[in-house]
């Protein structure tokens, strides 16, 4: 680990772990989240992990700015062993295309498949969760095939329904809020990404697997009637 | 309990944010000027966290069910208790039935409404702030409308006293006023990208005048000015943000973030206001302007030091006269 470190404002400081994104890259920042996590620094207040940075949030009465860094670069220079981290690898059901996936068709023509094979390709994948950010319980997820990707929509529409499934470039994701967005729709998905009520308030966390499986209507609506999370512990 | 007889343009309930949840994309939200939130609350026997009203620009007409303890800080938006001006920046005891309505914004754009035992909404993820776009904390996920009733959270002894005495002439001891200014000067660190930058820019940031554009809200303030660019166009990998950066869009109009800003963003920060200096922003009109002054890190968190110093002498002075009032 070869951190450096900057100031983002007074009252936090930023940890940058490398200069684009990879999968070393990304092992560090999960670690050094891990370490954060269970250290807890008596001045920290709170953490965000990001693609190649962790950015720890400080309170400047408890300790000041070299202080923070020099027992930030201590703490990462010694991590000692609580550094093992386990992610799941989560399954999410989504119904395509009709109502839901307004765009699954231009995707499909974009790509010269058909709608069917840009189903396909996008319940194959195994995709990582990079980060979370942009809406609570976003995950910017990697691992997308190039034969599915499609260009933003010209003008964004103002409401995409919470839980949708979009396209945009090279990534896919899932929308855990109502929100504006110009991501191509292709299908949505009965599980909620972002829970409130649970300590942990999203779904899905960076470093997690992602996996998309193809449900029928009828199961996307039964499932709207039962707990989502009986289903995903 | 508080009755919402008029809406006004936008009053929420908030506190000192949400904090710990940002990794998971949950914005921090919270009173955009939390020295004058914080005030208020210390006033009426508050904890500084206790959940405020925070009104903004058109203040709504509150009706009191029952005799209450309020203060008001910040903005000033013309308050009136059953039409007679009500001074800010003390306690006031407010009798049963009354209403509170505002006129318009003299000085500032936001009020907090402290009431002693806070605003009882639930706790959601450790905070009582609304959170607009999820429609989550607060009153119900949203800004007050007509006929809401707030309940108010329960008093402590000694605010139950201060109330049954009902000795509001004893009250007229008031905090000194934070002052907000028309065209203020914010202090501000440069930022991490501050170098990708051309030189026109790094110099213009500093020395002209920008104005806070009417495309503004609690989310952040996006300026209008002299119009900023990069030295080479660069794709920046998103990082976190936080209250008080200064972003720059493609479109060169620089945007200071604020209390409900995005967790993480990509485009490049040329600047940090310091964080004494963010509830000089927060309390700006749109149309109005402000001026960035270089400040360096150590200065800055000096600053942030000493206020927080004062605050915690306030608080004691105002202990003691709570003190010698019940």
């Amino acid at each position: 680990m070869n951190p450096s470190f900057s100031p983002l404002g007074d009252q936090a400081i930023v940890i940058e772990l490398g200069n684009d994104i990879n999968a070393h890259t990304e092992q560090l920042v999960r670690k050094v989240s891990a370490l954060l996590e269970s250290r807890q620094p008596e001045w920290m207040i709170e953490f965000i992990p990001a693609f190649v940075t962790v950015t720890v949030f400080y309170n400047p009465c408890v300790a000041l700015y070299e202080n923070v860094q020099m027992e930030l670069a201590e703490l990462l220079m010694h991590p000692g062993d609580d550094l093992a981290v386990e992610f799941s690898t989560v399954e999410i059901p989504v119904c395509y295309g009709g109502e839901f996936g307004p765009d699954l068709e231009f995707v499909a023509q974009h790509n010269g498949l058909t709608p069917r094979e840009v189903i396909d390709i996008h319940t194959a994948g195994t995709y990582s969760v990079n980060m979370i950010g942009f809406a609570p319980g976003f995950p910017f997820l990697s691992g997308m095939s190039e034969q599915i990707s499609a260009p933003r929509r010209d003008s964004p529409r103002l409401r995409i329904p919470e839980r949708t499934v979009g396209i945009a470039g090279m990534q896919t994701g899932v929308y855990p809020i109502e929100t504006p967005g110009g991501w191509q729709l292709i299908g949505r998905t009965p599980l909620r990404l972002f829970r409130p009520e649970n300590e942990i308030p999203s779904l899905l966390r960076a470093g997690d697997k992602v996996i998309f499986r193809e449900i029928s209507e009828e199961d996307y609506h039964t499932w709207g009637g039962e707990d989502p999370d009986a289903e995903n512990p | 309990m508080l009755k919402i007889r008029k809406s006004g343009l936008q009053t929420t309930v908030q506190d000192l944010g949400r904090t710990g949840f940002q990794k998971y994309g949950v914005i921090a939200s919270g009173a955009m000027d939390p020295i004058a939130h914080r005030l208020a609350n210390l006033l009426v026997g508050n904890e500084e966290q206790a959940a405020t009203l925070e009104i903004t620009l058109m203040g709504p007409v509150i009706e009191f069910a029952e005799d209450a303890n309020i203060a008001l800080c910040g903005g000033d938006l013309e308050p009136e208790i059953d039409g007679v001006a009500v001074k800010m920046w003390r306690m006031l005891t407010v009798a049963k039935g009354s209403t509170l309505t505002f006129g318009e914004p003299r000085i500032g754009a936001r009020c907090y409404l402290a009431i002693a035992g806070g605003i009882d909404v639930p706790l959601v993820m450790g905070s009582r702030s609304t959170y607009l776009r999820a429609g989550i904390g607060g009153f119900q996920g949203r800004a007050l409308e007509k006929g809401d009733l707030l309940a108010v959270g329960q008093m402590t002894p000694q605010q139950q006293k201060a109330l049954q005495q009902n000795t509001e002439n004893e009250f007229d001891w008031l905090v000194p006023p934070v002052r907000y200014f028309d065209e203020p000067v914010i202090r501000m660190m440069t930022g991490r990208q501050f170098d990708v930058f051309d030189a026109d820019s790094k110099k213009r940031i500093f020395n002209e005048a920008f104005a806070v554009s009417s495309n503004s809200d609690r989310m952040g303030y996006r300026l209008e000015g002299p119009r900023l660019s990069l030295e080479t166009p660069a794709e920046l990998i998103s990082e976190a943000v936080a209250f008080g950066s200064v972003q720059v869009p493609a479109d060169g109009n620089p945007i200071v973030l604020l209390a409900d800003r995005q967790t993480t963003g990509g485009y490049p920060k040329i600047g940090q206001a310091a964080s004494v200096d963010l509830p000089l922003i927060s309390q700006l009109k749109p149309g109005q302007q402000l001026r960035f002054k270089e400040i360096s890190l150590a200065n800055a968190q000096q600053r942030l030091i000493e206020q927080e110093q004062s605050i915690r002498e306030l608080k004691a002075a105002i202990q003691l006269k709570w003190e010698e009032w019940t």
